[in-house]
């Protein structure tokens, strides 16, 4: 058993980044994030990094677009407003297919909403944020240890799918504090021979880019992007399930609604319902499988969501709308009760899965 | 003794080249078109030339080899 | 016969799609052959902007990136930052790239002396959208979007980019030239050559801005658009050095 420290969630990000190899990070000042950017000014001076704050958010996306054009680790983090500001820069980086990991620590909105916790920028993730076609690598952590397993994870699959990962947590999670264990699974190494290193005069040059002019090669490249990310939703979909063996009601929750749900699901097992919980760790890739085969086991599903319903569609979606899906939420950063969700388990448990 | 080379079919006919030389030696060739669909450049007295290159320097599409 | 002038190595041997006369392909060439008198090419990586210069990544035999609209510098200071004694970084755009959507970026490189070379070319004029009004277009200059001439009163004024980032404490050197004849050609090439040996020796930001001809956009010969530039531009955007540190902390 590997040693544990005590840390809070947005700390536990930045030390696994650099546990990940990543030395560069640019951010712009946004709560509630703060931790990942002090931590790393603070970190990466000493061990031959680089933190840089930027001018905006903006301008934090295109720094990390130029250090990953030169194929080497790099990460920004920031909250929900901020992110919508770095969507270019991930539409970019989708075009140009360069790895990077980008954290999005949700605060309630939208506008400049609130600074409390959220899961209100599901949609935004898991269906890119920018402009185009194209994926990002969604990563739900629903404990400080995740956070920091998860970060090492989405660098790795960065690298080897050539994609943006993100990091989608929230403010109750950053601001946690558990026991960490900083020891990870040691990645295989992924080659960039693409990367704009400088030629050495030894090869032809490289050229990022996300330009096609040619319909007919914008077209390819789409369609090459779009077989990687059937690879990705075939190998490396991620999700836990919890007493869903002889579960009548499917509870779907990801992040610190999960755990809430947890505990509502442990109570509601008091009393004899049989409730069991799906928890999605890659929001996109969506774990469509999991989902399909409860849809014919159990009577009904509920989300639970820090949101005015958007993961609901998924599951939706993912059952073909086989059995009926409820919605147990709260918004504007306020994070719904156990009780609450004990309610909305008894509500389905009485009418017998039916609404 | 200088020599110009062009490449004929890179000339998109600015005239830049024309006007830049001291000695007034260039002229787009009135009856000739390129690939392009320009009258290219061409030097009209290869003899008198020098060689200054300012033809080549003024040119936007490196058309012009310069030899001296 | 020795060889006195040819297309430079780092130049790539293609069409350029540039108009007839278009002043990018001189400031192209001149950028290629201080790659090749320094021996840098194969640390050199540039960062293309957007508009009429978008295609530049496949004009340069070094490594090249497309960037987004504006965000050249912040490009630049990834790839900098990410290698700073081996790359060689400098970003090449257009006045609407660097002096609207990017003045940020722009400001902001020039404010942390980052140590990237910009080229900065300035012909008044949105070029590849087809020729609208420009942060840098003149008081009552004619374009698609100031059909009426550009009004002052309506829009503002045009941005002075040298003598603006001159005040700031962090560049190096900034200076502008134009390429309008062989004599600017000439110095044009000096300054951008001090631009990237400012960047080698590690002394910052070094930005050479070009005052340049749109000859498509603007309605004219290339002749005439050289003549106009020379009538209308260089009196509002003067030529000369606006900041040399390095020169000015020698003078002390």
């Amino acid at each position: 058993m590997a040693e544990k420290v005590l840390m809070k969630g947005n700390e536990a990000i930045a030390e696994a980044a650099i546990c990940a190899g990543c030395r560069h990070y640019f951010g712009y000042p946004i709560t509630p994030q703060t931790e990942i950017a002090a931590y790393m000014a603070k970190k990466m001076p000493k061990i031959g990094g680089c933190f840089l704050q930027a001018e905006s958010e903006v301008a934090a996306i295109n720094m990390v677009y130029g250090v990953a054009a030169t194929g080497k680790r790099v990460m920004t983090s920031s909250s929900s407003p901020g992110i919508s500001l770095k969507a270019e820069g991930l539409s970019y980086m989708a075009g140009a297919d360069l790895p990077a990991l980008i954290v999005n620590v949700q605060r309630g909105g939208p506008g400049l909403g609130g600074i409390q916790p959220s899961q209100s920028d599901y949609f935004q993730a898991t269906r890119g944020g920018g402009h185009g076609d194209y994926r990002m690598l969604v990563l739900a952590p629903a404990s400080v240890q995740e956070m920091a397993s998860l970060t090492v994870k989405g660098f790795d699959l960065a690298d080897k799918y050539r994609m943006t990962a993100m990091i989608l947590a929230d403010g109750t999670m950053g601001q946690m504090m558990e026991p960490v264990s900083l020891e990870f699974p040691e990645a295989e190494k992924v080659e960039k021979p693409w990367a704009t290193t400088g030629t050495d005069m030894a090869r032809p040059h490289n050229i990022v880019n996300s330009l096609f002019l040619q319909p007919d090669e914008l077209e390819r490249v789409n369609f090459e992007r779009y077989e990687r990310y059937a690879y990705i939703e075939a190998n490396e979909t991620m999700y836990e399930e919890y007493l869903m063996e002889d579960a009548e009601i499917c509870v779907a929750a990801f992040g610190i609604a999960s755990r809430v749900a947890k505990n509502a699901i442990n109570e509601a097992r008091k009393q004899g319902i049989k409730v069991g919980m799906i928890r999605p760790i890659t929001l996109w890739p969506f774990p469509v499988a999991p989902f399909a085969a409860a849809a014919d086991k159990v009577k009904s599903f509920i989300s639970v969501e820090l949101s005015m319903g958007q993961m609901i569609e998924d599951i939706k979606l993912a059952t073909s709308c086989k059995k009926p899906v409820t919605l147990c939420n709260r918004a504007g950063g306020i994070i719904p009760s156990p009780e609450q969700v004990l309610e909305a388990i008894q509500n389905a448990a009485k009418n017998g899965g039916a609404e | 003794m200088a020599k110009l080379t062009f490449k004929t079919d890179r000339c998109k006919g600015c005239g830049l080249c024309v006007n830049a030389c001291p000695k007034k030696l260039l002229q787009l060739a009135p009856d000739k078109i390129n690939k392009k669909g320009h009258h290219p450049a061409e030097i009209t007295d290869q003899d008198a030339c020098v060689g200054c290159a300012a033809c080549a320097m003024m040119c936007p599409d490196c058309v012009i080899k310069v030899e001296r | 016969m020795a060889v006195v002038f040819d297309k430079p190595h780092a130049l790539a041997d293609m069409p350029m799609h540039y108009c007839p006369g278009c002043t990018h392909g001189i400031i192209h060439r001149l950028v290629a052959e201080v790659i090749d008198e320094l021996g840098i090419e194969g640390r050199t990586i540039g960062i293309a902007p957007v508009g009429c210069s978008v295609m530049a990544y496949d004009y340069f035999n070094c490594d090249m990136i497309e960037a987004a609209h504006g965000r050249a510098p912040a490009v630049a200071t990834g790839v900098k930052r990410a290698d700073p004694d081996k790359h060689v970084v400098f970003t090449y755009q257009g006045d609407g790239d660097l002096a609207s959507i990017g003045m940020a970026e722009t400001v902001h490189a020039a404010a942390r002396n980052e140590n990237i070379t910009v080229i900065f070319v300035n012909n008044a004029i949105y070029g590849m959208t087809g020729g609208q009004m420009a942060p840098t277009s003149l008081p009552g200059q004619v374009t698609q979007t100031s059909p009426y001439g550009r009004d002052t009163k309506h829009c503002g004024f045009p941005i002075r980019v040298c003598e603006m980032l001159s005040e700031l404490e962090g560049p190096e050197y900034l200076e502008r030239v134009t390429v309008n004849s062989v004599a600017n050609i000439r110095k044009a090439k000096k300054a951008i050559k001090k631009a990237f040996q400012n960047q080698l020796d590690g002394k910052g930001f070094s930005l050479v801005e070009v005052v340049s001809t749109c000859p498509t956009n603007w309605g004219m010969t290339p002749q005439d658009a050289l003549k106009w530039l020379e009538e209308n531009m260089l009196p509002y955007y003067p030529l000369g050095v606006y900041k040399d540190r390095s020169a000015e902390e020698g003078d002390k």
